[in-house]
């Protein structure tokens, strides 16, 4: 399953919510949620991370100035590559 | 026929996402499709029986979550974590539910077809 | 704006004749409403009415015909509880004539 989330940590737990429940797949940060996979943000991200591959939309973090701060680990995606991971995956969770 | 999960996570009333999924649901339900209801985060709120919405001129939507077991949906999921944060228990739910570890939610969620997320 | 002429009082409903506001029903606007629907409200039409109208107060659903049909059947029993009974009753769809009829909003799920 692709899990998918829009929302910055510090507006919502969702993150903590992904953390607890998805058992596996993959994780797509978008729109405010990138911000996750910066450096020096507290975030569920590291035990996410244990669990499944971790992608985040490029044009998002761009956008916020924020795509040289981007954590070990996670994969920067374009927009063709979002499509590839829904297309990977045989559902998908939009953690709103 | 096809598995179809809702996903609720907003308490009802602040927001209309509770109405709207309720109404997909019923939706659904037409089409005879496997359907199963899962509550956590806040949407553990929109199970809560004993509400009157006449104060806030809302429609009480609640209610009509005893009558979707005529509509062949009784798969009510609490997860069992966000049901306790918040010092509830399945005794005080409109509808009987099965509660389920983080873990288990998470393995379901995997064996959908169709995942709606509210 | 469609409305209604009810003894003289005017009352809104939809573009497929169903009431804006819930609280308008009466029996008489029942009687109506079966009237521009070609109907003429029998005994059996009125126990589906009111069990409707008590479906509702109850549920907050308007119920489409798969689900009347099993709701009537617990309640009042087989032989009123299935689809052949209330189509002779509501001859263009049970539940929404008779939704309407009740001053229910159109059932969820009917197209």
């Amino acid at each position: 399953m692709l899990h998918i989330v829009n929302k910055s940590p510090f507006d919502r737990p969702t993150l903590a919510t992904v953390a607890r429940v998805a058992q596996g797949g993959a994780l797509l940060l978008i729109e405010d949620a990138v911000v996750a996979a910066t450096q020096g943000v507290a975030s569920p991200l590291a035990e996410i991370q244990k669990k499944m591959p971790v992608y985040v939309l490029g044009p998002d973090l761009e956008a916020r100035g924020l795509n040289e701060r981007v954590i070990e680990g996670v994969t920067v995606v374009d927009y063709n590559g979002f499509v590839q991971l829904v297309a990977e995956h045989r559902n998908c969770q939009s953690w709103l | 026929m096809k598995k179809f999960m809702f996903v609720n996570r907003k308490a009802p009333y602040g927001s209309v996402y509770a109405l709207e999924s309720l109404e997909v649901v019923l939706i659904t339900a037409a089409f005879e499709q496997q359907v199963s209801v899962v509550f956590l985060d806040d949407g553990v709120y929109q199970l809560v029986k004993g509400g009157q919405t006449r104060g806030i001129e809302m429609k009480n939507h609640i209610p009509a979550y005893r009558v979707l077991p005529d509509y062949d949906i009784d798969k009510f999921y609490v997860e069992r974590e966000s049901m306790e944060a918040r010092g509830l228990t399945p005794e005080d739910f409109v509808v009987d539910v099965i509660v389920l570890s983080a873990a288990e939610l998470g393995a379901l969620m995997e064996e959908q077809d169709v995942v709606l997320s509210f | 704006m469609a409305t209604i002429e009810v003894a003289g009082k005017t009352i809104e409903v939809d573009e497929e004749g169903y009431l804006t506001n819930l609280s308008d029903w009466d029996e008489e606007v029942a009687k109506e409403i079966a009237k521009s629907e070609g109907i003429e409200l029998s005994e059996n039409h009125w126990e589906v009415v009111n069990f409707l109208r008590e479906y509702y107060q109850e549920y907050q659903v308007a119920p489409p015909i798969r689900v009347l049909t099993k709701a009537i059947a617990k309640k009042l029993g087989p032989e009123k509880g299935n689809s052949d009974y209330l189509y002779e009753l509501f001859p263009y769809g049970p539940a929404k004539q008779a939704c309407k009829i009740a001053g229910l909003p159109k059932p969820t799920g009917c197209v």
